[in-house]
């Protein structure tokens, strides 16, 4: 699965493993695919009983299966809109409650040292 | 004989105890002998009560078993087993005394025949996890355990109002069938639905597991949600709006679960997503529809721990758990990625692993009942478990682009636990029978039918198949270091803020009153003389010139008396 912005020059690594070669990874993805296109295809073949009148649509549970997750990850980006915050936003209020709380009880410390 | 009836929370109590005071590989041999002695113990254990007293005139059952209680209890120990071992390399006395604590905890209430044990356990349950959150020793964790804990004892305290008006109600402490039809019943159903983290109240989990220490999630995982959805399956099955807050469950979380870069809190929110499908099969209430649920938390059990335990190894060996900082880890992690792609295989519920074997009686009971849009919903979060829990926790930490980062698989235990779960996820998935006779309901259900098969795996290929053209066409979501705002940010930031605000307010008020005094003052000196800080009707009296006038005014009247 090819990514952009793949960065190997951090690698100190000199071993070339097996998704590290382009060809591994083309044989799989058209693996992949013919296993989809055969599952399709079986649809044809194997005589399914039924619960539901929309599972005798055509390819139902592919064409669900796929869409469904597009759907839920356009969605997903979309509530990162308004979701989306700095990866601190609750952690600097925390840590200055925290410094208060410890720094009260060491003047509270240093008080009693004093008497 | 008194030993045949021990309640099986007192072995890891015992080993608590001993965990506490001994060291090395006695301890080690001591935590691990708990949960396995325990186990063997209880399967000689046949159904009945063996343990019963009275407590203010109502009958309190603390020890008994059913079948219901007793497959929970076997996935408890299994549990128990599996995360002791995990982490046996922990030398941090707290978490390993609090460890068998919890488990024994969650014995404790999933054997408890009474309301009132049941809450006594419930409680135990939050005070003894905390510590495996506070264990991790960060600010983050210190305050997400606080917060967790004010959450885990509310529910307990509802439990507590809940089980006196129902007590009041029905004159019995029974942990039977509960329902909704009275005050009791909705306040024990609000605080059952607290630790089952129904939607809106399901925050505690998401902000407080991926806080704990790498081991500690492995324990939490297992036992607080389960023994809520117990819980439920005993007292509310059939309750029809639990299908819809239970396909709820299973729909919100993966949403959040994709934009999710702490794996261990994508984790979190597919906890919540199973525990949605077990909750539809409580609600729907049928012998298959429970039984589904059941078995359903037995395998997520054993599959979110390894997931969990392969999360763990990760955070353990790299120090890190954000998807943006790792990937690339098969290279040198080959073990630890296979089993993460075990326990991937079968919470996406794959043919031949065992959430397939349990998912498919829900989905087939609620279609069976005709709840068809729940079903579409079900089907729809089961495409969508594969996609952030089956592809993206193994893809984005093993594979993706490569993080440079090299280390190696994690220490033999941790290996070790991760190969049990792993081995009983495929066990369960080849052999369904095994775990089917455990079964509360005896009905004769085979997930091994080509129907099935076909549209499970076509269901997968097909979502795998949307992963892949979304990253073809980077249209996928990178991991990106963030927080996602989710309800806990009504008590993390609105309400603060609030109160923050209102606390500023007060002050200005304050101010105001004494600019107001002053000015009383300065219109009316006699007033001020009499009513200011050193007038006359402002002076303290001491306690002793009081009891002087009750004396006086008390002789005075005696002397009445005798006139």
């Amino acid at each position: 699965m090819s990514n952009p912005d793949i960065k190997h020059d951090q690698i100190h690594d000199d071993r070339v493993y097996f998704f590290d070669k382009p060809r591994n990874v083309k044989i799989l993805m058209r693996v992949f695919y013919a296993l989809c296109a055969l599952l399709v295809v079986l649809d044809f073949v194997i005589n399914r009983y039924t619960y539901h009148p929309w599972e005798n649509l055509w390819a139902f549970y592919p064409i669900y299966g796929f869409i469904g997750c597009v759907v839920l990850v356009v969605i997903a980006k979309w509530m990162r809109t308004f979701l989306m915050r700095d990866e601190d936003y609750y952690d600097k209020p925390e840590e200055r409650r925290l410094h208060e709380i410890s720094h009260a009880r060491s003047v509270e410390e240093d008080h009693h040292v004093g008497h | 004989m008194w030993a045949i009836e021990l309640p099986p929370f007192v072995p890891f109590f015992i080993a608590a105890l001993f965990a506490a005071v001994t060291r090395g590989w006695l301890r080690s041999t001591i935590l691990l002998l708990a949960p396995v002695l325990g186990g063997l113990h209880l399967m000689t254990m046949p159904e009945g009560i063996y343990w019963q007293t009275s407590f203010l005139g109502y009958e309190l059952t603390p020890y008994k078993v059913d079948s219901l209680s007793l497959i929970f209890g076997y996935a408890f120990h299994i549990a128990a087993f599996i995360a002791t071992l995990y982490a046996l390399h922990v030398k941090d006395n707290v978490q390993q005394v609090a460890a068998p604590l919890y488990a024994g905890s969650a014995m404790g209430a999933v054997f408890a025949g009474d309301l009132l044990t049941l809450f006594v356990f419930w409680e135990l349950l939050a005070l003894t996890s905390v510590f495996l959150i506070w264990a991790r020793r960060t600010s983050r964790s210190y305050f997400a355990g606080i917060r967790y804990l004010i959450i885990q004892v509310l529910s307990g305290v509802i439990l507590l109002i809940g089980l006196l008006f129902h007590a009041a109600d029905t004159g019995s402490l029974a942990f039977g069938a509960i329902g909704t039809g009275s005050l009791g019943g909705w306040l024990i159903f609000l605080a059952f639905g607290i630790k089952c983290a129904f939607p809106f109240l399901h925050t505690w989990l998401t902000d407080a597991y991926p806080e704990a220490t790498p081991t500690g999630t492995v324990f939490l995982s297992a036992f607080t949600t389960k023994v809520a959805v117990y819980a439920l399956a005993r007292a509310y099955p059939g309750t029809e709006m639990l299908v819809y807050i239970g396909a709820a469950m299973a729909c919100f979380p993966i949403f959040f679960a994709v934009i999710e870069n702490d794996l261990r809190r994508v984790l979190a929110y597919s906890l919540i997503n199973q525990v949605g499908f077990m909750v539809v099969g409580i609600g729907i209430g049928t012998a298959l529809s429970i039984n589904g649920a059941v078995s359903h938390a037995f395998n997520d059990i054993i599959f979110k721990g390894l997931l969990f335990m392969t999360m763990g190894a990760v955070l353990h060996m790299t120090g890190r758990i954000n998807g943006s900082d790792l990937g690339g880890l098969y290279k040198t992690m080959p073990r630890t990625t296979l089993f993460c792609i075990v326990g991937a295989a079968s919470i996406s519920a794959f043919p031949l692993f065992s959430g397939f074997v349990s998912k498919s009686m829900v989905m087939s009971a609620a279609i069976e009942e005709g709840y068809d849009w729940v079903w579409l919903m079900l089907l729809f979060s089961a495409a969508g478990v594969f996609h952030h829990a089956g592809i993206k926790i193994p893809y984005f930490a093993f594979f993706a682009h490569d993080s440079g980062i090299r280390v190696s698989d994690p220490p033999i235990n941790m290996q070790l636990a991760m190969f049990i779960a792993a081995a009983l996820c495929v066990t369960i998935g080849v052999y369904p029978s095994m775990l089917y006779s455990l079964l509360p309901y005896d009905t004769s259900y085979n997930p091994y039918d080509a129907t099935h098969i076909l549209a499970q795996t076509q269901l997968l290929f097909f979502s795998a198949l949307a992963f892949v053209w979304l990253n073809l066409r980077n249209m996928y979501p990178p991991e990106l270091r963030s927080t996602n705002l989710d309800v806990d940010w009504v008590y993390r930031r609105l309400c603060p803020t609030i109160i923050q605000g209102f606390v500023a307010r007060l002050a200005v008020i304050g101010e105001l009153n004494n600019a107001l005094v002053h000015k009383i003052g300065a219109l009316s000196p006699t007033l001020a003389r009499q009513f200011g800080p050193d007038g006359a009707l402002s002076s303290t009296h001491p306690v002793g010139s009081m009891v002087k006038w009750v004396i006086i005014l008390l002789a005075v009247y005696l002397m009445l008396s005798f006139i």
